[in-house]
């Protein structure tokens, strides 16, 4: 499976606010919890989303350990033009991926 | 035997506090850091969530808020808190007129049966709050 996925519809009218739908691979493991001898496990979670389209951030996310294991999100865009949706995730241990999708505006 | 009492009382306390739990201060806390002390208002702010949850580990959340999303009056941030997960914050969301439509979904976790609160900030300067009561019947981060 990919490392992260970004789904988004392939055509869009002008001015129309569109959903865009975010996932990636990550344990996202929460500090708290302890392994089978009782220590407790490092946090190690993705910590930010952004999402860039048509030269702007038009929408960005803090995430914090209670975000479930492989984060998931989506969030609405208003097509202005056609092009790619870049979706970044930074995280815990210099984690870092991106993936983008095409999109035509009409 | 008062003394084995305090000890028994003490350790049992120690037992129950890991993992931690996010107390009503500290949600205040981060709810006040949120805010920055401005009032919080009922409405505008819908939060989906089911009532009953199985497992803790993978809850779907939704949240809308009711507005038109222009340059002058929008939604600029959402956040998502927790009453008795081990931090209060669960995730803030950074949202503009380029957004379109005030609407995102998720899954969070939910250590045990608490309040789920959203609130979000409008560009009006306004803050606003829904907030629902979840039952966990498998909670997440012991067993997850």
């Amino acid at each position: 499976m990919a490392l992260s996925l970004v789904n988004a519809p392939a055509r869009v009218a002008r001015g129309q606010a569109f959903e865009i739908r975010a996932s990636v691979a990550h344990v996202m493991e929460s500090g708290q919890r302890a392994d089978n001898e009782g220590r407790l496990l490092a946090r190690n979670i993705v910590r930010r989303l952004e999402c860039r389209y048509a030269g702007e951030m038009v929408f960005a996310a803090d995430l914090f350990p209670a975000i479930a294991a492989n984060p998931y999100l989506a969030f609405h865009a208003v097509a202005v033009a056609s092009g790619p949706i870049t979706v970044r995730w930074v995280g815990d241990n210099g984690f870092e991926h991106s993936a983008s999708v095409d999109i035509e505006v009409t | 035997m008062t003394a084995r009492r305090t000890i028994l009382a003490a350790c049992l306390g120690t037992l129950l506090l890991r993992p931690a739990v996010a107390t009503p201060e500290r949600l205040r806390a981060a709810l006040a850091t949120f805010t920055g002390g401005a009032p919080l208002r009922e409405g505008r702010v819908t939060l989906d969530i089911a009532p009953l949850v199985e497992n803790g580990n993978v809850v779907p959340v939704h949240i809308s808020v009711t507005s038109p999303m222009t340059p002058a009056d929008h939604v600029r941030r959402i956040a998502l808190f927790t009453s008795r997960n081990p931090q209060p914050e669960v995730l803030v969301m950074h949202l503009g007129p380029r957004s379109g439509r005030a609407e995102v979904s998720t899954r969070m976790r939910l250590a045990t049966s608490q309040q789920v609160l959203a609130v979000a900030e409008l560009s009006d300067g306004t803050f606003w709050r829904q907030g629902i009561d979840v039952i966990v019947t498998l909670a997440a981060c012991v067993e997850g």
